[in-house]
């Protein structure tokens, strides 16, 4: 049995789209463009996808991760193209690999965000960034579906600055843009939280919603605080495998 | 005017609930060049997006308007008191989904009324696109407010809020008035407003209120109803598609991101029910019976699946199983997609239609849920009223052969406060459920059966022999209802297999002020929607005090009240408010059916028994169109 990985995205008004909503989507996507889809046994069969790590409601993202099950295998640059053109533009499938390793959940450790906040000078962004990152931990809180939660969103932050404004952005008040790099820890520390931090520490309170995306997600160099392709391992295993004469069946790392 | 509120409106989303469902976007959807199009239609079904977007009407007349050249359509719904409260407050007005453009900008601001529950809601978005709510107030910068949907069949209640209104099937009818329009706006929009309602009202099938006097008696009915216009006619007739096969629609059903109530693809099998259920006011005002032929829907089917991916078909129409070929359309799909693992649904079955092979075909994909049924009487006294024509016997025997099959729960639907009821007819809904759940046990072996009884309070409606019949009070409604579950509950040997669901009697009073209504009735949910009125048709929405503070505060000063409007018997002589719509049924045979039920006598369907003579044939110029062709569903080519 095949199986697929994609990196699809949430881009402009669609970053509205809930995860639940995606999923409904994405199974009508697989019917539309007929993949030969593998089904769980059972009394009402599921097409076997499994998501990872979505981004919370309202945030963009350009690397948003899945695994699909195939009953029959497809080449997976057409199966990219044609789920592609299947979806609304704006949830897009920009990558697709076959699966030659195990664990990939675990790879994405790490998650990149870039918060666009109109209306706020990046200096006043550049003192809170630095009071913020000065603390040792940022009590926040947090409403769950369980009441509120204090939690620290210090810890789980390995990277924050801010970056240059694109000179081509729309509108001409100011403009801060924070780079900000999140381990994935248990309790989740979203773009939010530590926006909450920001606030928390030097009183930073943007006048309108922030504008969230997520760049990417995958394994974390702590040392750099840089984020990989956590496609990459399967990648190159593909390849190591085409260039034996065993094949892909004794690629190592494959699952049996 | 037509510039996007998007950029406004996003700033707005994340503090809302359920974003997605104002973003638009959604597959099959479609935004067309302002600049290209010179007739502009804002379509709005006036309920949440959840309930709006699967809506086949609006969903067809956003197809067919798109499809013509130099015509737009798009379409906007209900927003919630959390996004109106933010709207208001920022400036931003009600706009479309697919493209974010105002209300206001477009040509024709088109309603589709399924339920009499919309009106507040219309107000809102009215209010909220800076239209002014009353007709006589808006200007050439103003749309054409126009209303249809099954409640426009009596539209005198919102005569005020509409510019004007149209009857029966819209497919046609929207494309003719879209010409009306087009020429008027070519020719430089000679006589502003008037001279384009006096255009659409002379054409006989577009109803101008503004261009009726009605004058009321002395005791508070309607004397007469007068056109005040020269060459407007004296009845508005109804719309009729014939043919439906020619209009396939949708063809490109919308798939919506967000989740709605019905997550499946439609296909209406046929249009117009002849079965006479003298309370159902959709069988009356369709008429006739015009089926889509066995090939006109395998292929609607084929190609909507291939369009949406959906998982489940709905064959939907008034009675699904009536439909002269359904065995072979059920087993026909069911063939086709056997593999595809595609549920098929058949919402609306006779007792007396239902039969096993039927009801295997259609779960042979997998999915076998509960079997749900209408008696709607409970007495077979009560259902010779009513002209529901099934029996106790042929509901047992299909009920036998549902458990006997492995169908394990039955679902069964009723009325209360149908014409001439006692309490007496009621709880004999209970000794049913208890014959149902015996045999279902006998047949089974098995305890394990459950019988849902679900009951909602009768409403009577417009162009149906109950439109002259008194309505039961919500108070009687409630009682008996409870006799009936304490009948139930108090069964010790069956009591616990039945499942008992009820609606209260207080929202069927209102929307039988809504149904009934006349133009005096627009100050009430004028006065609703002012004192924040919304959503009505939802449980956590509706305030029965509040409409009832607001009728006694506008009616009253009228020397009318809610009792005059629901309670009353209306009799022959009276002129009713829709007397001047015509829907095809000549009001002398609907007094005799309303007759007839009174005497307890049945009458037949004119598919299978010769004609009865309730007008709408000759008066719309129409035949039944019914099957059987003969024709099978062939498999698809499977491309691999």
């Amino acid at each position: 049995m095949q199986r697929i990985r994609l990196r699809y995205t949430k881009r402009g008004r669609l970053r509205f789209t809930s995860h639940r909503d995606f999923q409904r989507a994405f199974e009508r996507a697989l019917r539309r463009s007929e993949v030969p889809m593998a089904y769980s046994a059972g009394f009402t069969p599921h097409p076997k996808v499994s998501y990872a790590n979505a981004a919370p409601t309202g945030t963009g993202s350009e690397a948003e991760y899945l695994e699909i099950q195939l009953a029959e295998a497809r080449d997976p640059a057409r199966l990219r193209e044609l789920l592609d053109a299947s979806l609304p533009a704006g949830l897009d499938v920009v990558d697709a690999v076959e699966a030659h390793t195990s664990s990939f959940a675990e790879r994405l450790e790490a998650s990149v965000w870039e918060v666009r906040l109109d209306g706020v000078e990046p200096a006043d962004a550049e003192r809170a960034v630095a009071a913020f990152l000065a603390a040792g931990t940022v009590e926040v809180e947090r409403r769950t579906k369980s009441g509120m939660r204090t939690f620290d969103a210090r810890g789980a932050v390995c990277r924050l600055e801010v970056a240059a404004a694109p000179a081509d952005r729309p509108g001409d008040g100011p403009c801060a843009i924070l780079r900000l790099v999140v381990r994935h820890a248990t309790p989740a520390v979203r773009p939010d939280d530590v926006l909450s931090g920001l606030r928390a520490t030097a009183d930073l309170a943007p006048p309108v919603p922030a504008a969230v995306t997520r760049l990417a997600q995958g394994p974390l160099d702590e040392e750099t605080g840089t984020v990989t392709d956590p496609l990459a391992p399967d990648r190159d295993a593909a390849t190591a495998a085409s260039s034996t004469t065993a094949g892909a069946a004794m690629a190592p790392g494959r699952p049996s | 005017m037509s510039e996007s509120v998007f950029p406004q409106l996003e700033a707005l989303l994340p503090h809302v609930q359920k974003p997605i469902q104002y973003v638009g976007g959604e597959l099959n959807s479609t935004v067309k060049p302002w600049e290209s199009c010179d007739v502009r239609w804002a379509l709005m079904y006036p309920d949440a997006y959840e309930v709006g977007l699967p809506n086949q009407g609006v969903m067809i007349l956003y197809e067919v308007l798109n499809e013509r050249e130099g015509v737009l359509a798009e379409r906007t719904y209900s927003v919630w008191p959390d996004l109106e409260a933010l709207m208001r407050e920022h400036g931003v007005p009600q706009f479309t989904v697919d493209a974010h453009r105002p209300v206001r900008a477009f040509d024709v601001f088109g309603l589709s009324f399924s339920t009499e529950l919309g009106y507040t809601n219309m107000l809102t978005a009215l209010d909220l696109a800076g239209i002014p709510l009353e007709a006589k107030d808006r200007t050439l910068d103003d749309p054409i407010v126009l209303a249809g949907g099954h409640a426009a069949f009596n539209p005198e209640p919102i005569a005020d809020f509409i510019d004007c209104a149209v009857i029966g099937d819209g497919e046609q009818a929207v494309l003719e008035i879209t010409e009306i329009i087009r020429a008027w706006k070519a020719e430089g929009r000679p006589g502003g407003r008037e001279e384009l309602l006096l255009r659409l009202a002379r054409t006989g099938g577009v109803y101008v209120p503004g261009f009726y006097d009605v004058e009321y008696l002395p005791d508070g009915r309607i004397a007469r109803v007068v056109p005040n216009r020269s060459g407007v006619p004296w009845r508005v007739s109804k719309h009729t598609v014939m043919d439906l096969d020619e209009w396939p629609y949708p063809k490109q059903p919308l798939v919506p991101l967000a989740e709605t109530v019905h997550e499946r693809m439609s296909v209406e099998i046929f249009r117009g029910c002849t079965r006479g259920c003298r309370f159902c006011q959709a069988g009356m005002i369709t008429r006739p019976v015009r089926e889509r032929s066995i090939t006109g829907i395998g292929e609607m089917v084929d190609k909507g699946l291939k369009a949406t991916g959906f998982e489940e078909v709905g064959l939907l129409s008034l009675s699904s199983a009536d439909h002269t070929e359904i065995g072979d359309i059920a087993k026909g799909l069911a063939d086709r997609y056997e593999d595809d693992k595609i549920g098929l649904s058949l919402p609306s079955t006779r007792v007396d239609a239902f039969n096993v092979d039927l009801a295997n075909e259609l779960t042979r994909n997998g999915r076998r849920s509960g079997l749900t049924f209408a008696p709607e009487g409970g007495s077979e006294r009560m259902r010779k009223v009513i002209n529901k024509m099934v029996s106790e016997e042929d509901l047992i025997r299909t009920v036998a052969t549902a458990y006997g099959n492995g169908w394990r729960q039955v679902k069964l639907y009723f009325m209360c406060g149908l014409p001439t009821e006692t309490d007496e007819d009621v709880l004999q809904i209970g000794d049913m459920a208890v014959n149902v759940i015996a045999k279902g046990r006998e047949v089974s072996g098995s305890n394990d059966i459950r019988c849902t009884v679900s009951i909602g309070g009768f409403v009577p409606k417009p162009h149906t022999p109950f439109q002259w019949a008194p309505q039961l009070s919500a108070e009687e409604t409630d009682a008996r209802l409870a006799k009936l579950r304490d009948k139930i509950r108090g069964d010790k040997k069956y009591g616990r297999s039945i499942g008992f669901r009820y609606h209260d009697g207080k929202p069927g009073i209102v929307e039988g002020l809504l149904s009934r209504g006349d133009r005096r009735v627009g100050a009430v949910i004028r006065a609703v929607y002012e004192s924040g009125g919304r959503f009505d048709g939802w449980r956590e929405h509706f305030s029965y005090d509040q409409w009832m503070k607001c009728a006694e505060e506008t009616l009253v000063p009228q020397g009318v009240d809610v009792a005059w409007y629901t309670t009353r018997e209306r009799t022959y002589e009276e002129v009713l408010p829709w007397d001047h719509l015509d829907s095809g049924l000549d009001k002398d045979w609907l007094w005799e059916d309303w007759q007839d039920a009174l005497d307890e006598v049945e009458v037949e369907d004119c598919r299978w028994t010769p004609c009865f003579d309730c007008g709408v044939c000759p008066q719309m110029d129409t035949t039944i169109q019914i099957g059987p062709t003969g024709k099978k569903l062939l498999p698809l080519t499977v491309v691999k």
